[in-house]
């Protein structure tokens, strides 16, 4: 083991600079986004995420935000165990009609301020499964959602794009982006 | 005693069904089958219904027969195989959420997928999910999920226990049933076969894979070599990325950090090779019915065979680091013991199976291209404990290795993909995922449309099985267990 520490030492490390926002989704956001009580958290911010009907794919690239490559917590960002710890709900899956009273109850759990994130193409509108008697077809249809991250999964630094992009977005809505959406 | 051949032949062939036969037969063969699967003579590879008939696939060990007997059932009921073989008992309370046929005889009459919030009503009783009873002095009970404290898929876990010690575990899963079967039916097999590559998304190319063997058996259509190759290339990608994955979070949850960390970088790197090859890290939507979406070039080739350099210097320092650390092999040997009795019954396959003493390996038997022509072995231990089962991993990665490097030096040129015809014909398929054996069966009518399909995830065989592998461990150790077995929520829940 000493050996592998050792060599950890002299090589350079494996994380990669972050990606920068997008601009127009910024400006989306920023629009809806109750900016003064997000400032008051700083730059920092517990997610927590709530698996409501997805494949798992999602799961996998969120996971990826905590390798070495990402290494989302050099962001201040966090993953947290429980609802009630959380400012951010990270929400995956076209929600199950068999998840919702979860999603709901987890989102009742949440203390305000917080902000709702879907992330994959099947929590915006259900995606491929939105035609199934098994369905709701998107977070948004059961508890209000401020960011999209579209993508199926939506790759890490996509995600990381969408985090960075609220946790930037005060400034965003101080000074508005140039280019119009 | 009769074979499974004999049983098949005696009921009324289904001519359209590939490669393996399909027979209509009568109750009392039906009642056999599940005699000789109660015995330990056959295994159960997967029961499911459709409007008025029930389906049941089967395994004979002794000659290796595969088939699928089929059960009218008008009057809405058929004999229950779960009253007599437990692996049948989740499968059967499926079958009658979706479809509302009973089994007769089986003892556990509770909702499975059905919680009782589907429009159109489903089964009354499902709103009132009753846990079964549990007596004894000093017992607790502890209720998990179904959101968990990780990032990890929803499903419900009901302990009970004397202080630390779990005496009992009942799961309940159905969570994320998102109706896929259903969604499946009247599209196109290209069409349906993206529905079938988000079942289980850490095993897209495996189901990938299942549904094109399949559709492909259907319609009799020759796949070209190259295709198979490549498929093959994706799905041992796929094994190499979920392995590292979960050799570095089983020692994460015995809180080895330093192991994770590394297994997580070399588990990036597949995805960002996969990204280069394929231009999808977890490559969903490059295996199709009709062969593959995408050729791999000569810069693909290159990056695959330094991926394996990569791994081939990195790994074995973690295989020493793993073997070498006493207070992490502490925590995962003698924890999670599964029989090879169980195993047996329920017919485990992957590492839950082969860490308990099987050896069964779709690749293998009843094998499918082109792993008849590569060189691997299969591991397989007795000890059936956590660390038995990363041990699997551990050996199943070097494995994976060996193979794609057999791969890149043989990989035949030519087409990669053919156009399918639209006609009508049934087919099954048996592929190993990361998990275990996946089983696809379906039906195309005459348009070439999919009338029904039924895809089996290997997790229904393993997630009986962690109930009984928790027993008498402390509660405290249950996400190690857990992690060890990694059973699939979606691909279960469908
Ligand atoms: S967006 Fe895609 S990867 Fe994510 S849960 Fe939905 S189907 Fe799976």
């Amino acid at each position: 083991m000493r050996k592998l520490l050792f060599q950890n030492l002299l090589r350079p490390p494996l994380t990669e600079p972050a990606p920068s926002p997008e601009a127009a989704e910024l400006a989306a956001l920023a629009a809806r986004l109750d900016c003064a009580a997000l400032q008051r958290l700083g730059h920092s911010l517990a997610i927590r995420q709530v698996d409501a009907g997805s494949c798992n794919g999602c799961e996998l690239e969120i996971h990826a935000l905590n390798n070495s490559y990402y290494d989302l917590e050099r962001f201040g960002i966090r993953f947290v165990a429980s609802p009630r710890h959380a400012d951010v709900l990270l929400v995956t899956g076209p929600v199950s009609r068999n998840m919702r009273v979860a999603l709901e109850r987890t989102y009742a759990a949440t203390p305000d301020p917080k902000w709702v994130i879907s992330t994959g193409d099947c929590a915006l509108d259900g995606g491929c499964f939105a035609d199934s008697y098994a369905v709701i077809g998107g977070v948004g249809r059961v508890i209000p959602v401020d960011l999209h991250i579209p993508g199926c999964p939506p790759t890490p630094t996509e995600l990381l794009r969408g985090l960075l992009t609220l946790l930037e977005a005060p400034q965003a809505a101080a000074e508005p982006p140039t280019t119009a959406p | 005693m009769a074979r499974l051949i004999d049983l098949l032949e005696a009921g009324t062939m289904v001519a359209a069904q590939r490669p393996w036969p399909r027979s209509v037969v009568e109750a009392a063969a039906w009642k056999y089958a599940g005699e000789q699967l109660a015995e330990g003579h056959w295994s159960l590879l997967g029961l499911w219904a459709e409007p008025e008939q029930v389906h049941m696939a089967l395994r004979e060990p002794a000659s290796e027969q595969v088939g699928v007997i089929s059960l009218a059932c008008p009057e809405g009921h058929f004999p229950s195989i779960g009253h007599r073989h437990p692996p049948a008992i989740r499968l059967e309370r499926s079958a009658r959420d979706l479809f509302g046929l009973r089994p007769d005889g089986l003892e556990d009459t509770r909702p499975w997928l059905d919680h009782g919030c589907w429009p159109g009503g489903g089964r009354p009783e499902a709103a009132h999910y009753e846990f079964l009873p549990v007596e004894g002095p000093s017992l607790h009970q502890v209720p998990v999920g179904p959101v968990h404290a990780g990032i990890i898929e929803p499903g419900h876990f009901r302990f009970t226990a004397n202080g630390e010690t779990i005496v009992r575990l009942e799961e309940r899963l159905g969570y994320v049933h998102k109706g896929i079967e259903k969604l499946m039916a009247g599209r196109d097999p290209t069409a349906a076969a993206r529905l079938a590559a988000r079942s289980s998304g850490d095993s897209t190319v495996a189901y990938g894979i299942g549904f094109a063997l399949a559709v492909e058996a259907a319609l009799q259509v020759p796949v070209p070599p190259r295709a198979h190759w490549l498929r093959a290339l994706m799905a041992e990608l796929e094994r190499l990325a979920n392995h590292l994955g979960d050799i570095g979070a089983v020692c994460n949850d015995a809180a080895f950090a330093l192991m994770h960390t590394h297994c997580g970088a070399l588990r990036e790197q597949v995805l960002r090779t996969a990204q280069a090859c394929f231009g999808h890290r977890l490559m969903r939507d490059r295996v199709v019915p009709g062969g593959v979406a995408v050729d791999l070039d000569d810069a693909g080739e290159a990056a695959v065979q330094t991926l394996l350099d990569h791994i081939g210097a990195e790994f074995p320092a973690l295989v020493e680091l793993y073997e070498n650390t006493a207070s992490l092999q502490d925590r995962t040997m003698g924890t999670g013991c599964l029989s090879s009795q169980l195993a047996r019954q329920f017919g485990a396959g992957g590492y839950v199976g082969r860490a308990s003493g099987q050896d069964r390996d779709a690749r293998r038997r009843p094998g499918y291209a082109p792993y008849g022509e590569l060189e691997f072995a299969v591991p397989s231990r007795m000890d059936g404990d956590v660390n038995a089962r990363l041990w699997i991993r551990i050996e199943e990665v070097q494995q994976s290795m060996g193979m794609l490097r057999q791969i890149l030096a043989r990989l035949p040129a030519g087409e990669i993909r053919i156009d399918l015809p639209a006609a009508a014909g049934e087919g099954l398929s048996l592929v190993e995922s990361f998990r275990g054996e996946l089983l696809t069966w379906l039906r195309l009518d005459a348009a070439g449309r999919i009338e029904r399909c039924h895809l089996r995830d290997p997790s229904w065989f393993q997630w009986p099985l962690l109930e009984a592998a928790v027993e008498g461990n402390i509660i405290a150790d249950f996400p190690l267990c857990n992690k060890s077995f990694n059973c699939s929520y979606s691909g279960h829940d469908l």
